[in-house]
This record gives structure tokens, C-alpha cells and sequence, in this order.
């Protein structure tokens, strides 16, 4: 099937911050209440009980004056997700329209798709020991719904359909913006990482919306994800059978006994 | 709103000023942004402070609070200047032709007769020269220096770019910048619209705000036209249904004015001869003979001809049978207010302070958040004996006598501090049903009468508002029984029908009393021109006659019309609900076709909504009655006033002279026919338009709690976030919406916050003359100093929206703001004050 994803284009962005509540409401997440800190952003970043905050970014320079930027951020689904990569427990699945689902019953709250992920998405739930993160509204869409917070977008900054058909979209308003005073704008998602299931048109650089330039994903986690863990299956047994070689053969050193090659079972 | 919400998407360029629209109105940013993408629309933002609007805008630019009419102003004089005005529109549909009496002047500040003893103005000179049929003259070239626009002209000759910058504090630049987009509106084939709130309204001067706004929107022939009008962005989902029901305490439902105490109101026809716009000295004794003057017809009088078909029909819905031709149709059951007395909120909590009020019932309000001076109103409410709190939550208001609610933050001796012992008052609180759990229409911002169905069951105990009043009028009228004493007969009389067959409230009953009914039969009048003041038809509230009709032998209402065609494209989905007045989307949309009826404006053939067609018919089971206005939109003017009429050009039909009025002639307002700049009574700098400072219409209160600039160097101003509704009764007390707006801040700019000290997060604390309030500090790029007469001048803006209860707490901003409001509408000056902040 294709891929199904959301547009958020902000140069129709209020930040009303509706999808934050809409999110907060299908997904029936409690409020986590924080002091307000001398910015209208609710927290720092997404945590176990929000899936999605909106960023709000001030600048200013002598061409363009004051710029409030906001950027609506979550999973960014991507096609080859890390977290499900490095999760040891299986916990992380792709549906077959492109949403990276976490599945809190496979998860052992080992946390390392926290530290895997480049957008510093999965968050840890203290309360259940669990990682948790926004699904795309993968229930929803399966019902021919759209995702909780496109739903209530109020100026249609948030869109959801097919990818393709939303990359057109977003390559015309890109073109569009361009002509209209924006000549930085462009498309977030469409290539990064090798794609993202979600797509973002930008009036300025990606680094003004506080987006990763150049998401990438750390060396250790592709050799965790290209060596170790496609042979993650017998490196278990393997490694029992070290260490039960190891076990025989101290004792047989110990005991002065000829020693076995092939170490036991689990 | 004279356009409406979907209607935005017909604009080329959108001048928000005095609103936050992204914020507090999120839908309006859905349409204006259409108009951006589909019709290269410009979106200007003026306002103090950097928003979430001005984020989405093209141009944004500051101005310091409470200098709207300097800014406006300049506009004029750039308009009238560079001739940018739309000139056959300005000739035909305004009265920029009309010539004024010679007595009428402006010196230092002051128009014509000025009492400078009762501070108020005598405004028979703010009036039209007439011939000798009483028939306004004119000069069609504009050329007589006594015609409206060449007085206007001359008054805002001060209004030159560099003294409105120097009050205003706005970029030179910038302002130029606004001159030209938003004037570029004026050719024909363009239209801009301009959207204002209560940055506009609370203020001294907030009715010539808007007045200014008018000027503006005439000069440039954006007014009745698709993408153009003035429109007020109403602050709740139903205020424009609470003030088309008169919830204000100077008129009678349907805008008509209340009858007072005085002679000229002293029986029915007496009032309708003063309401009643050319009748002052007409020759009628009584209802007969004043109903065939109406049917001649007579001048200077417009639509409002037939006020007295509708004040009549109101009290016979109000006193049924009790109200006949021979007791004038129980005119004298009508309360009358004291001519002298103010009753607005102002004026309602001082005559409370003083204690000469027992008892009140506070409905979805909240003055101990949203009052001005809400410490003193606070105090106010100790001195009641009883007091009535409805609403979905015990708020700060239902909660004032506990020891919380008279916290404060510093120890001030000016303060009142209370402690539940020493306050008498009797508190009840009614749970009241939220929105979603109760049946009703709500009249949105743009005069949509939409129903809404129950989606849900009310919690607990709590009622609906109709129930709650439908029960209390029963038990009043209990009491009252059958009694025989003549002050009783109000209430005895009054009609009280509104229980279904099983005593439950019937929400249908009361609507078919609003849009009214035929005594005879009981069946739906199906518009405002059938209704009569013979006591034949019943109607509540003349503006919603129409909404109901009978088809197919039933009722149907109109608000609960859900069709979306729109057949226009221009966005008027005409059996969408239903708008008032006879479902009219764009009001004064005569405007949209040149004055021959026919030809659309050069260029704009695709926005005319109206035209005078000769061959249509004005009654359809008619054959003779040729020649009638139709169009796109349900025409709004008199459908028969063909090319053969003097009236066939005067599309302001709720206006004596039909015209827009570019000079705002008799008692429109009490302050002055053209708007002019005053400062705010709180003023960092004096004024240099004129020598007058404060609006010299303006009641003052308080003359001891004016701060004064050495003691209060800096602007404060109060408004909303998206996050938060009104007093934050609602939202406070819902954990997601607490969330995302979690505390009480106020933002001020990054130099201010280096000057004092005050870093971002750090606690603060704002003083005025009348309190302290303690929020977090919000440093930020998006306020910045003004340069003010070369003063440099610091404004600091804080959010009203917090109390003492709920998730999201924080002190009301309110304790600061002073008891002073406009000359007309007595809003409170909310908006700009003086105050000095320091860290906490």
C-alpha cells in the first residue's frame, strides 16, 4: 500500500496548538503540567506523555526583522527507522502504510531506541517502565480516519494523504513560497535519512526550525543494525557457547583433563 | 461582523488592527490565508506587540496602545491627499456631498458645543444644512468648503505622517508601508477588509475607533462589498446573540433604543416618536394617524420607519393579551431607566460599591477575573446581601469571600484585604449545563444563527440556562399569583409559555417568540416587513423575523438548515443556518454594484451580489409587480425601490440620510463627529494633536487612582492566548488546555528586562495606582521600546485570563486595570495604562 502521511506546511501554522490536544485527547494521555519558563512552548521537548509539541522560535536580524518560527514536532515515521532497528525485543513495527508502530506489550523499557533514534523521538514512561511515541495515528488511519491532530487543524496547515501525492503539494507551495519572499524555503523529509513519512515545508532552513540539518543515524547503531543484529539470532547461542566453552575449560585446565571443542546448549 | 467569517477569502488585502486574530479568532487565519494563496491577498498586522498574527502576516507594525485614531487618521489624510479614494462611490453611497451648518467648528480639541460645565456636548450644530422640506443639501463635486469632505479634509490636515509617527511610535517606514498596501484597496476592482477586537473597543475612544474604521473602509469603497466590510471579531461564540437580545442596558432587543424616564417617553406613542428617526415633529396624536404618515412615507428616516410595527409586536409577545390598542399595548409595563443614571459594568459595580445594590446574579461571567479594577469590584461584592453564581464551575467570582481570593502578592495599604468573617453576603451557586450539553442557537461573529444539538448529557445537577430561568420565572410568577395590585401587572401579565406538554422547557417555543407570530393563528411571521403595530403579530426580537417559516404544514428553523452548496462561489452558503437580518451574509450590499443597479464595478464583475433587475418580480404570485432586486446574497435594501426612486442610491437603509457617514451627524455619538486623537487617560506623554489629553467626553471615576508617569513610566495592556478562554473559568479547569498556557506571564521587551534587572522565568511583579499583580516574566524580541515624541517609552502587555482556581492559577491582571471607559459605549479602558514592574 502507499505510504500515508502528513503535511505540515508552517507557513500556515498558527501554533494554536490544537494537534497537541487532539493528540492528547485519542490518545487519552494526561497532562503533564510544567511552569511556564519565559516561553510559550509547553516542555523542552516530547516526553512519555506527549506525542507531539509545538516549537516556538524567536530570532531576529537587521534584513527580516523579528521571526516567530513554529514547528509542529513528532515521529518523523522514517522509512528506515532506527528504533526499530536497534530494538532487541521486536517492540517496533512498519505498517503497511508507513507508520513506525511501538507495540508497549513487546517493550522491555531497554531504552536504546531513545538514544538510536536522530530526531530524539521515543521518550521513556517512568509510570509502565515503557517507551511510548506518536503512531501516526496508525488506529485511526486504518479506519479510513485521518490522524487526530490533522483532523483538527484549524487553518489546514496539517494535511494528511498520500505521500506522493502530498510531495506535489509541498513541491508547488515550496516553488510558491519562494517567489513570495521566502527564498529559503524548502521540503523537510523528502530525502533525509532516505525519507521521511513526513513531510514538512519550511519558509526558512531546517536548522531555523530547529530540525537536524543532516539527520543521521550514529555508526555504532548501523553496526549494531547491519552486523550484529541480523545474526542476533545465533550470536546468543554463540556466546552461551563461549562462555559454557569457557566454564569447561577452566575446569579442565583446573583439572588437567583434555578439553571438548563444541561447548553445551542453552 | 458587516461581512462575515467565510467571506475573508474574498479579500485582497486584510488590515487587522486592535485583534490577534490567529489567536483569539483561530478560524478567521483559515480564510484570510485562502485569500493569501488564491488571490495574492496582503495581511498587515498593526498592533503592539509581535503575535502569532503578525507571525502569519506580511507586514506587520507597532503602534503604542490607545493611538489607533492618530494611525487611522494619517490614513484619511493619505487618501484624501493622493486621491486614492474610490471616488463614485464616495459621491453616491456616503455623505461626503452633504453639506453642514455653519455653526459646526473644531478648536483645540473641541467640536461645537461644548458644555463645559455638564462635560458634555450640546450636538445641534453637528447636523446637515436642509432645504426647506428638511432635505439634507448637497455639493455632488465636493467642492463646498461646508461639505463633509471638505471638512474632513481639513480636520485631518494635523494628520501628517511625521505627527502621527511621533504619537504612534510606528516606523516611519513601516507606516508608509501600511499607507500604501492597505490604500491600494480603494480602486474599483479591489476591495479590503479590516478586522478589529477588543484592541480596538477598550479604550477611551473605542467607539471613534471604530468610527475611524468607517471613514477608512467609505473613502475606499470597501463597505457591502465581498473581501471588504468592518468586522468586529466578537470575543465569545454568542456575544453577537447576547446584544442582538439587548443584554445591554440602552436598548430594547433589536437595537432600539430603552425608554427612559423622561416626557418624551412617557407613553407609546411619545416613544415612538422619539425613536423613530424624521418623526420628531410630524403630526400624529396617536397610532392611527402616525401609520398612515408611515405609509406616505416621510423623510430622513430610512428603514427605521417601522420601529414602531416592531416595538409594538414586542409587547404583545411580552404581555399577550394584556396588551391592547387601548393600554398601549402595555408600553407602561416597560421599565424605565433613570435618564441620568449609567448602567453599565462600570457605572453597575461603583453604585455597588457604594452599596445601593442588594442582590445579583452573575451568569458566565467572571468580574472578579475580567472586571476592570477588579479589586475594587471584589471589595464591590462584599456589599451585596445575596449574590447568584451560574456557571460550570464555582470560579473566582462564586469564590471571592474565601481566604484565597484575598491573596496578594505584596502588602499594599490601598488594597482592600478581606477575610470570610467580615463578609456578609449570601452566595448560591447554580451548576450550569456547558455548551455541548444543552440544545440552542448561538449567533456567531458574522450574524450566523446556527443551532447546535445536545452532544452530550449534563453532568451532575447542572441545568441548562433556559431551564434554570424558565424555573425561576414559574416560581416568581407562583408568588405573584393572581395579584390585583397595579405594580404587580408586569409580572402577572407577562406571557410565560414556554413548557412543553410534560412542564419541560421547549427551546422551540422561545425561538418561534423571537422570530415571531401571527395572533391569529399562531404560525411563524415570515419576515420583519409583514410584522404590524396593530397588535395583530407577536415578535420578540425584530431583527430574527425570518428565521422561522411554516412549509409542508410544520415549523422549520432556519438556523437548523445544514446545506453546504454554494452556488455564488463567494462563500455565503445561503441554507447554511441562517444570518440576521432575513439571512442578508454581507450587509449594505447594495454597495457591490455601481449606483445604476445594474453595471458591477469596473472590473469586480465577479464580487457583485445584487442588481436591479426591471423584468423580475417583486411578488412572485404578482404579474404586475416588474422590477425588483435580486442577486447572489438576499438583497439588502428595500426590494421595490427601483430607478425611479430618490432612494434607489442610498444603500445605508438603517441610516435617516441613507448614506454611509463619513461625518457622524446628531447624537450618532457623544464625543464628536469626526473621530480625533486623544491620549488614554493613563498617558506616558501628552498630547500634541490638540490641547485636550483625555477624551473630554469621558466620565472619570476615580479622579484619585490616575497614575501618573513619574511614579507609572511604563504602558501596560491586557490581553488573551489561544490557549485560554476569557476569564480562563473554562479552560483553567481542563488539565490540557492548563498545560499549555500553565501560569500567569506578562512579556515585555529584552531592554526593558535588562534595565530592571529581569531575566526570562523570573518572577515579577506589576504595580499600578490600584494594585499588584505577580506573573512569570516572558523576555522576548516581540515587544519592543517605542519612540514617542522622543521619549523612549516601554510597554509591557500581560494575560487577563488568570485567578485564584483551577489547574492553571495565577493572579488576575485585572487588580491593575483602572474604572474608565469609553464616552459612548462605556467599554473599559482595558487596554492602556500605566505601570512600573520590578523583580518579584
Amino acid at each position: 500500500m502507499a505510504n500515508m502521511t502528513n503535511l505540515y506546511d508552517v507557513s500556515k501554522c498558527t501554533a494554536c496548538r490544537g494537534c497537541q490536544v487532539a493528540c492528547k485527547d485519542w490518545n487519552q494521555l494526561p497532562a503533564v503540567i510544567e511552569p511556564f519558563k519565559g516561553n510559550y512552548q509547553t516542555h523542552e521537548d516530547t516526553n512519555g506523555d506527549t506525542y507531539t509539541i509545538v516549537k516556538f522560535l524567536e530570532m531576529e536580524d537587521a534584513y527580516s526583522g523579528v521571526q516567530w518560527n513554529f514547528i509542529k514536532y513528532q515521529c518523523m515515521h522514517c522509512f528506515d527507522p532506527a528504533c526499530l532497528k536497534v530494538c532487541p525485543r521486536g517492540a517496533y513495527t512498519k505498517t503497511d502504510t508507513g507508520a513506525t508502530v511501538h507495540d508497549p506489550d513487546r517493550c522491555i523499557g531497554c531504552q536504546y531506541c531513545t538514544y538510536a533514534c536522530p530526531f530524539q523521538i521515543p521518550k521513556y514512561r517512568k509510570r509502565e517502565d515503557k517507551v511510548s511515541k506518536c503512531t501516526l495515528c496508525a488506529d485511526r488511519t486504518a479506519e479510513g480516519l485521518q490522524p487526530a491532530c490533522a483532523r483538527t487543524c484549524p487553518t489546514g496547515a496539517l494535511k494528511f494523504g498520500d505521500r506522493e501525492e502530498l510531495l506535489q503539494i509541498a513541491e508547488e507551495r515550496v516553488k510558491y513560497l519562494r517567489a513570495s519572499g521566502f527564498p529559503n524555503a524548502t521540503i523537510y523529509g523528502k530525502l533525509e535519512l532516505g525519507g521521511l513519512n513526513k513531510l514538512y515545508v519550511l519558509t526558512d532552513t531546517p536548522d531555523k526550525f530547529d530540525l537536524p540539518v543532516n539527520p543521521h543515524i550514529p555508526k555504532n547503531i548501523t553496526a549494531w543494525q547491519n552486523i550484529i543484529q541480523p545474526y542476533f539470532g545465533w550470536l546468543i547461542p554463540l556466546a552461551l557457547a563461549g562462555s559454557a566453552f569457557s566454564f569447561v575449560s577452566t575446569r579442565v585446565l583446573a583439572n588437567k583433563h583434555g578439553g571438548h571443542e563444541e561447548g553445551g546448549h542453552e | 461582523m458587516t461581512n462575515h467569517i467565510v467571506d475573508l477569502k474574498n479579500t485582497d488585502c486584510a488590515l487587522i488592527m486592535g485583534s490577534n486574530a490567529a489567536e483569539n479568532h483561530p478560524i478567521s487565519m483559515r480564510w484570510l490565508l485562502k485569500a493569501r494563496d488564491t488571490r495574492g491577498a496582503k495581511i498587515i498586522h498593526v498592533d503592539p506587540r509581535y503575535t502569532r498574527t503578525s507571525a502569519r502576516a506580511d507586514l506587520y507594525t507597532p503602534l503604542r496602545s490607545g493611538t489607533d485614531i492618530a494611525f487611522l487618521g494619517g490614513m484619511i489624510k493619505y487618501i484624501i491627499d493622493n486621491e486614492l479614494y474610490h471616488r463614485d462611490y464616495v459621491v453616491n453611497y456616503t455623505n461626503a456631498s452633504y453639506l453642514i451648518k455653519d455653526e459646526f467648528d473644531f478648536h483645540d480639541g473641541l467640536f461645537s458645543g461644548w458644555d463645559k460645565e455638564n462635560k458634555k456636548y450640546d450636538v445641534s450644530s453637528w447636523d446637515y444644512q436642509a432645504d426647506a422640506n428638511g432635505l439634507p443639501l448637497t455639493d455632488p463635486s465636493l467642492q463646498n468648503p461646508r461639505c463633509v469632505f471638505q471638512l474632513m479634509k481639513k480636520h485631518y490636515e494635523r494628520y501628517d505622517i511625521d505627527t502621527v509617527c511621533k504619537i504612534t511610535g510606528t516606523p516611519k517606514n513601516k507606516y508608509l508601508e501600511v499607507l500604501k498596501t492597505f490604500c491600494a484597496t480603494g480602486a474599483p476592482d479591489k476591495t479590503g477588509t479590516i478586522l478589529y477586537a477588543m484592541g480596538i473597543t477598550q479604550h477611551t475612544v473605542g467607539a471613534q475607533n471604530i468610527r475611524a474604521f468607517a471613514i477608512v473602509q467609505l473613502l475606499l469603497g470597501n463597505m457591502g462589498r465581498p473581501g471588504g466590510g468592518i468586522n468586529a471579531l466578537r470575543g465569545e461564540n454568542n456575544v453577537q446573540g447576547a446584544t442582538d437580545m439587548a443584554l445591554l442596558f440602552h436598548i430594547i432587543p433589536g437595537y432600539v433604543d430603552s425608554p427612559m424616564n423622561t416626557a418624551d417617553n412617557k407613553d407609546l406613542i411619545s416613544f415612538i416618536r422619539k425613536v423613530t428617526p424624521g418623526a420628531a415633529k410630524l403630526p400624529f396624536t396617536n397610532l392611527a394617524e402616525f401609520r398612515e404618515l408611515v405609509k406616505a412615507g416621510f423623510p430622513n428616516s430610512g428603514w427605521k420607519i417601522h420601529t414602531s410595527k416592531w416595538v409594538v409586536s414586542m409587547l404583545k409577545a411580552w404581555y399577550g393579551k394584556a396588551a391592547t390598542p387601548g393600554n398601549d399595548f402595555a408600553y407602561h409595563y416597560l421599565p424605565k431607566r433613570d435618564e441620568k443614571k449609567n448602567y453599565s459594568h462600570i457605572a453597575m459595580f461603583e453604585a455597588m460599591h457604594r452599596g445601593e445594590i442588594e442582590g445579583l446574579f452573575v451568569n458566565g461571567s467572571n468580574p472578579v477575573v475580567g472586571g476592570p479594577n477588579s479589586n475594587k469590584e471584589q471589595e464591590a461584592l462584599t456589599k451585596l446581601k445575596w449574590m447568584v453564581s451560574i456557571d460550570l464551575w464555582a470560579n473566582e467570582t462564586a469564590e471571592f469571600w474565601t481566604h484565597q481570593a484575598w491573596d496578594r502578592p505584596v502588602k499594599n495599604p490601598d488594597v482592600p484585604r478581606m477575610t470570610p468573617a467580615e463578609i456578609g453576603t449570601e452566595v448560591f451557586f447554580l451548576p450550569a449545563a456547558a455548551v455541548y450539553e444543552k440544545e440552542g442557537t448561538a449567533a456567531q461573529t458574522g450574524r450566523w444563527v446556527q443551532y447546535r444539538w445536545k452532544g452530550a448529557e449534563p453532568v451532575g445537577d447542572s441545568k441548562s440556562d433556559l431551564w434554570i430561568y424558565n424555573e425561576l420565572v414559574k416560581k416568581i410568577k407562583q408568588k405573584y399569583g393572581a395579584s390585583k395590585r397595579k405594580e404587580d401587572e408586569p409580572i402577572v401579565n407577562m406571557t410565560w409559555d414556554y413548557d412543553d406538554e410534560h412542564g419541560h422547557d421547549d427551546i422551540m417555543k422561545v425561538a418561534l417568540e423571537l422570530c415571531g407570530y401571527n395572533v391569529a393563528d399562531g404560525k411563524p411571521v415570515e419576515g420583519f416587513a409583514k410584522l404590524a403595530d396593530d397588535g395583530s403579530t407577536a415578535c420578540g426580537c425584530w431583527v430574527y423575523c425570518g428565521a422561522m417559516t411554516f412549509k409542508d404544514g410544520k415549523n422549520i428553523y432556519k438556523p437548523q438548515l445544514r446545506k453546504k452548496d454554494d452556488p455564488s462561489g463567494l462563500g455565503i452558503h445561503p441554507e447554511w443556518g441562517w444570518a440576521w437580518p432575513m439571512n442578508r451574509r454581507i450587509v449594505y450590499n447594495r454597495c457591490s454594484v455601481q449606483p445604476d443597479g445594474v453595471t458591477p464595478w469596473p472590473g469586480d464583475a465577479k464580487r457583485q451580489l445584487v442588481k436591479w433587475d426591471p423584468l423580475a418580480l417583486a411578488d412572485p404570485k404578482n404579474p404586475t409587480s416588474l422590477g425588483s432586486w435580486v442577486g447572489v446574497d438576499v438583497p439588502d435594501f428595500i426590494k421595490t425601490t427601483g430607478p425611479d426612486k430618490a432612494a434607489f442610491t442610498s444603500p445605508f437603509i438603517m441610516r435617516p440620510e441613507g448614506k454611509g457617514c463619513l461625518f457622524a451627524a446628531k447624537n450618532s455619538l457623544k464625543d464628536g463627529p469626526f473621530p480625533e486623537h486623544y491620549e488614554p487617560w493613563e498617558s506616558p506623554t501628552v498630547n500634541i494633536m490638540n490641547k485636550q489629553n483625555l477624551n473630554p467626553a469621558v466620565k472619570v471615576w476615580e479622579p484619585d487612582k490616575q497614575g501618573t508617569r513619574d511614579k507609572y513610566p511604563i504602558i501596560g495592556t491586557t490581553y488573551r492566548v489561544v490557549e485560554h478562554w476569557q476569564t480562563g473559568a473554562l479552560t483553567r479547569n481542563l488539565p490540557w488546555l492548563a498545560e499549555l498556557m500553565p501560569d500567569m506571564m506578562v512579556e515585555l521587551s529584552e531592554e526593558l528586562a535588562k534595565e530592571k534587572g529581569i531575566k526570562n522565568g523570573h518572577n515579577v511583579v506589576i504595580s499600578t495606582s490600584r494594585g499588584d499583580v505577580k506573573a512569570v516574566a516572558c523576555v522576548t524580541k516581540r515587544f519592543k521600546p517605542f519612540n514617542i515624541n522622543g521619549q523612549y517609552i516601554h510597554q509591557i502587555g500581560l494575560l487577563w485570563q488568570f485567578g485564584f482556581k483551577g489547574y492553571a492559577t495565577g493572579d488576575p491582571a485585572n487588580r491593575l486595570t483602572p474604572h474608565i471607559g469609553d464616552a459612548n459605549a462605556m467599554c473599559p479602558e482595558y487596554k492602556a495604562w500605566l505601570c512600573d514592574i520590578r523583580r518579584a
